[in-house]
């Protein structure tokens, strides 16, 4: 049972993960009818966002430490970052470690001006195309900003660190009655599974409660109606495609303490997200999110040892052999609906 | 001639004179001179050209006539090379076997793969396809060791003793056609211009010929045209008494053969074989290389991996010297403002270039280098007439 | 016994009873139009005829031969060729291609792997293929892209991709629809002529019903998916029932 509870838990952050950036490529898809196979990359530079955001935080000067010495007897050299001067030192360090967190409010704005910088410059001319044409050029656009990123950052992962007050494990067990030390949670996780619940939730209740929520969901039911009346849908849908990649940023910037952040996360995340999104059913939010969760537990039951060894690399592929299914028998995944994409 | 028309003939004997001639069309810097980096001729790289030709041939007759995008064609690339190696371990050290193996066990892999995928359309067959690949990788790489040396790979061993063949205890076998090996060759020395002539490039050159030729006759063909229908409407070729399923699968198996194909003689040059052949990217790879030479054009995806490839080697070269060299007629403060705007492109940045070149296509040239060179022609033709006509009739159409 | 047989065919999508216990008839060489309000059940019905839709239950006979549960392209090639509302043409193709591929329908069936032969090599094909399109009066137009038609030749050359496969039977949906007047005239006369050349029979579903007085020899009225009459044109023209059912639909 206790095993059982672990393998859930262990597969709530890559589902947060997968669902975070499954709604985000769902809206697209829903509002726009586009495929955006770049949406693996805006969940890599959100992740970057969370390493620009500490390496600002901690760019420092140099003082000449009078009173220390070095080894060789000179003065000793100190960095100093300026959130020390400005806010002390006490105060500044409290702020380097909170990096990752603070980069939320930095992303936000960038996030949703790549995303708009990215429809109205690119996207927008590709509405009337075939989706192969969309895929194409979005995959381009992935490899040229997996690149700028690459040429920036460098090849090699960065870690970036979750706050000290987060880098322990909770012992959740005990809460449900379990021997301590059984099912163990690193803090992080939690706060990672929490705060995509919190934005899944957002995005729905935006949807859900707004006007402009419900012309957009209009807008996805049917497209043409909406212009009919006389709404500028395409606005909305360019503010639409903004918070798909504040979205996907967002997952990314509190991804970066669980796998360091490196140029190619993306890629390798998009795949599996399309996947979800196939599986939930193309245009489905609820169906993304779900099979977001859904494969992300599957994953982490995939990978016991005992699972391992009666069926070896089952962990690898298990995703990809739901999905094969999931699209044999239900054409339009768990909950698709009807005509879309049947063509 | 062959069976082909008049424009048919010739696009197939100049690409047979390019292939041929390659040694030498690719060696056009003497040795020694500061552009002999720019030489492509060596054996290495012209059979990478050649190799990735096929590939993409094969990938075109899907995609380019059908229009079913497929993200998973370097799962049978792979499949093609593990047959092979297993060949040339066990069975013989000759290659024409491996290849041949590669071939058949690459389509047997392509019909299932491609039973399945094409029960759905559209970008689910893409996804379907994808993940297929994505599951052969991750099963080489992990619980198929056995077979297929997961990570490392698998090469020829002292230990193989290929049952064909006399291997010397503790002797590394190499692969070869009838006894001749791959490697073998002569090179010659024209004053200080020197070319390559290497056997394992003529054999892969020999077999893309035959793959450029037989696509040329499926383009031409009935079946082919068959092909494009499925692409431009299935329900009227329902409504016309053709089932587009048998079609399309048959279009995907002989594109799997080709890949099956390409990844044998891989094997062949250079009896080694990996998982990463089979990664997502390999087949992004192939996609890039047939959009941007043109997809659904017979000469598009040849131009595609020659440019590709070429492009991946000389210009990942380039490094901030050569930069430096290239600009130093400059004034110092302008060099290098030129060699950091430049430098970012170049050497690791390859692939940065190659993303923005391929957006540019697929944006401003759907059809790709092919259909850039016939509006230049078109652009050339149209000058010319008009100006030996002295009045514009150049409203006409080019072609 | 006529060559098409429709009986006791019903259909439900949900809680919607879409055809209800239909019958129908069509006899050889005639022109057989189905009309309705809408909603009646029309195309439905047509779907079922051509294999996109499977009733759940009745039967659909066809010279003889029951064609439920095959496939749109096996129906095809037992002689039934479809012509839709919005002409659907092979649009990346030429004009001389989009006439070829029936005609290698015709002869080779739904699929043959002739991948090595090559098409100007296959001239009795080509020459069927030009003798269609000169009928049509296309033949001037078989190197263009088959999309730059107007929408006039589109219909043209799909009823022709129909008819070079010589089908026992042709339908059409609505041929006319979303037509202007001088257009609705043109496919009416084309429509004359085939029938008065070939002797194929026709069945046509028609929302307007001034179109298929000048064309019908039988009309089979429906409503809310149940033929209401069927009957000669002059009878059916003051009939109080079909009047009922389009007046009914008038008020709405």
């Amino acid at each position: 049972m206790d095993q059982i509870i672990v393998q859930i838990l262990n597969g709530l952050d890559k589902g947060s993960a997968y669902a975070l950036i499954a709604l985000g490529l769902t809206l697209i898809f829903g509002t726009l009818g586009v495929v955006n196979f770049a949406h693996g990359a805006l969940f890599m530079l959100g992740s970057f966002c969370a390493v620009i955001m500490s390496r600002i935080l901690s760019a420092s000067h140099t003082v000449i430490d009078e009173t220390r010495t070095d080894f060789l007897g000179n003065p000793l050299k100190v960095d100093v970052p300026y959130v020390y001067d400005w806010f002390g030192e006490a105060a500044g360090q409290t702020i380097i470690d909170w990096a990752v967190p603070i980069s939320i409010l930095f992303a936000i704005p960038v996030m949703i001006g790549v995303g708009f910088i990215m429809e109205r410059g690119l996207i927008k001319h590709f509405y009337k195309r075939p989706h192969a044409d969309q895929i194409l050029v979005t995959f381009g656009l992935a490899i040229v900003l997996q690149e700028v990123i690459k040429y920036f950052f460098g090849a090699n992962p960065i870690q970036t660190p979750a706050p000290e007050a987060f880098t322990g494990s909770l012992d959740f067990g005990v809460w449900l009655g379990f021997d301590p030390l059984t099912i163990m949670y690193p803090y992080w996780r939690l706060v990672y599974f929490l705060f995509a619940a919190l934005i899944i939730a957002a995005v729905f209740a935006f949807l859900q409660f707004t006007t402009f929520g419900m012309v957009v969901r209009a807008g996805m039911a049917d497209r043409e109606t909406v212009g009919i009346l006389g709404i500028d849908i395409d606005k909305r849908f360019t503010l639409m495609f903004g918070i798909a990649a504040a979205v996907a940023g967002l997952a990314g910037v509190m991804y970066a303490p669980i796998v360091a952040p490196n140029y190619h996360m993306g890629m390798d995340f998009l795949v599996l997200s399309f996947v979800v999104v196939v599986v939930g059913g193309m245009g489905s939010l609820p169906g993304a999110v779900a099979a977001g969760f859904l494969l992300g537990i599957l994953e982490s039951f995939a990978s016991m040892p005992w699972m391992v060894d009666k069926l070896p690399g089952i962990n690898q592929i298990i995703i990809y052999l739901v999905a094969i299914i999931i699209l044999l028998t239900r054409p339009r995944g768990l909950m698709g609906r009807k005509g879309v994409m049947e063509d | 001639m062959l069976g082909l028309n008049k424009n048919d003939a010739t696009l197939f004997l100049v690409v047979l004179a390019l292939t041929m001639l390659a040694p030498f069309i690719l060696n056009p810097f003497p040795e020694g001179s500061g552009m002999a980096q720019f030489n492509a001729g060596y054996p290495d790289l012209m059979q990478r050209f050649v190799i990735f030709g096929i590939f993409a041939i094969g990938f075109n007759i899907l995609f380019g006539l059908t229009g079913y995008l497929s993200f998973g064609h370097a799962a049978f690339l792979g499949v093609g090379s593990y047959a092979a190696i297993w060949s040339l371990k066990l069975f013989t050290l000759d290659v024409i076997p491996a290849i041949i193996f590669a071939i058949i066990l690459a389509g047997a892999f392509s019909l299932l793969v491609g039973f399945i995928s094409l029960r759905r359309s559209g970008i689910y067959f893409s996804i379907l396809t994808l993940a297929f690949a994505q599951m052969s990788y991750a099963l080489a790489y992990s619980v198929l060791t056995p077979l297929t040396g997961g990570e490392t790979g698998l090469q020829i061993k002292g230990t193989d003793t290929p049952l064909l063949s006399n291997v010397a205890d503790g002797e590394i076998g190499r692969a070869n056609l009838l006894g001749a090996e791959m490697s073998s060759g002569f090179d010659m020395a024209v004053g200080s211009w020197l070319f390559t002539f290497n056997l394992g490039y003529y054999i892969a050159a020999v077999a893309m010929l035959i793959a450029f030729y037989l696509s040329i006759r499926i383009f031409r063909s009935p079946f082919g045209m068959m092909l494009r229908a499925v692409k431009s409407n299935q329900q009227r070729m329902n409504y016309t008494g053709l089932s587009p399923k048998p079609y399309t699968l048959a279009a995907f198996v002989i594109s799997g053969m080709y890949a099956g194909l390409a990844g044998g003689l891989m094997v062949a040059m250079d009896t080694q074989v990996g998982p990463e052949r089979m990664f997502w990217t390999a087949s992004g790879e192939v996609v890039i290389m047939t959009i941007l030479g043109g997809a659904g054009t017979l000469l598009g995806p040849v131009l595609g991996a020659g440019f590709i490839k070429y492009f991946e080697n000389i210009v990942s070269k380039i490094n901030k010297d050569i930069l430096h060299n290239w600009f130093a007629f400059l004034p110092d403060g302008f060099e290098d403002v030129m060699v950091s705007l430049v430098y970012p492109f170049v050497g690791k940045g390859w692939h940065l270039t190659l993303g923005i070149l391929f957006m540019l296509v697929v944006i401003f040239l759907p059809g790709g280098l092919v259909e850039g060179g016939q509006r230049l022609i078109g652009l050339f033709r149209r000058k010319s007439k008009s100006s030996e006509a002295g009045k514009a009739d150049g409203t006409e159409p080019a072609e | 016994m006529g060559i098409l047989e429709v009986s006791g065919v019903n259909k439900r999508f949900g809680g919607l009873q879409a055809l209800g216990d239909v019958n129908l008839s069509v006899e050889e060489k005639s022109v057989h139009a189905i009309i309705g309000p809408n909603g009646a059940g029309k195309s439905t019905l047509l779907n079922c005829l051509v294999g996109k839709l499977i009733p759940d239950s009745g039967s659909v006979m066809f010279d003889g031969q029951s064609v439920l549960g095959r496939k749109p392209h096996e129906i095809n090639q037992m002689g039934i060729s479809r012509v839709f509302q919005t002409p659907e043409i092979f649009g990346d193709l030429t004009v001389l291609e989009n006439m070829l591929i029936p005609v290698f329908a015709k002869r080779d069936g739904a699929f043959r792997m002739h991948a090595i032969e090559s098409v100007p090599h296959e001239k009795d094909v080509i020459a069927r293929a030009e003798e269609m399109l000169a009928e049509v009066k296309m033949l001037e137009k078989s190197g263009m892209t088959a999309s730059s038609l107007s929408r006039g030749d589109k219909r043209r050359l799909e009823m022709a991709m129909c008819l070079v496969q010589e089908p026992k039977l042709l339908l059409l949906d609505e041929p006319t629809a979303g037509m202007a007047r001088a257009d609705t005239e043109n496919t009416i006369q084309l429509l004359k002529d085939i029938r008065t050349e070939r002797g194929i029979t026709m069945a046509i579903i028609e929302h307007d019903m001034n179109v298929v007085f000048s064309l019908a020899d039988r009309i089979t009225v429906l409503a809310q998916g149940t033929p209401l009459v069927e009957d000669i044109p002059d009878n059916i023209k003051g009939h109080p029932k079909v009047r009922e059912a389009y007046l009914g639909e008038a008020q709405v």
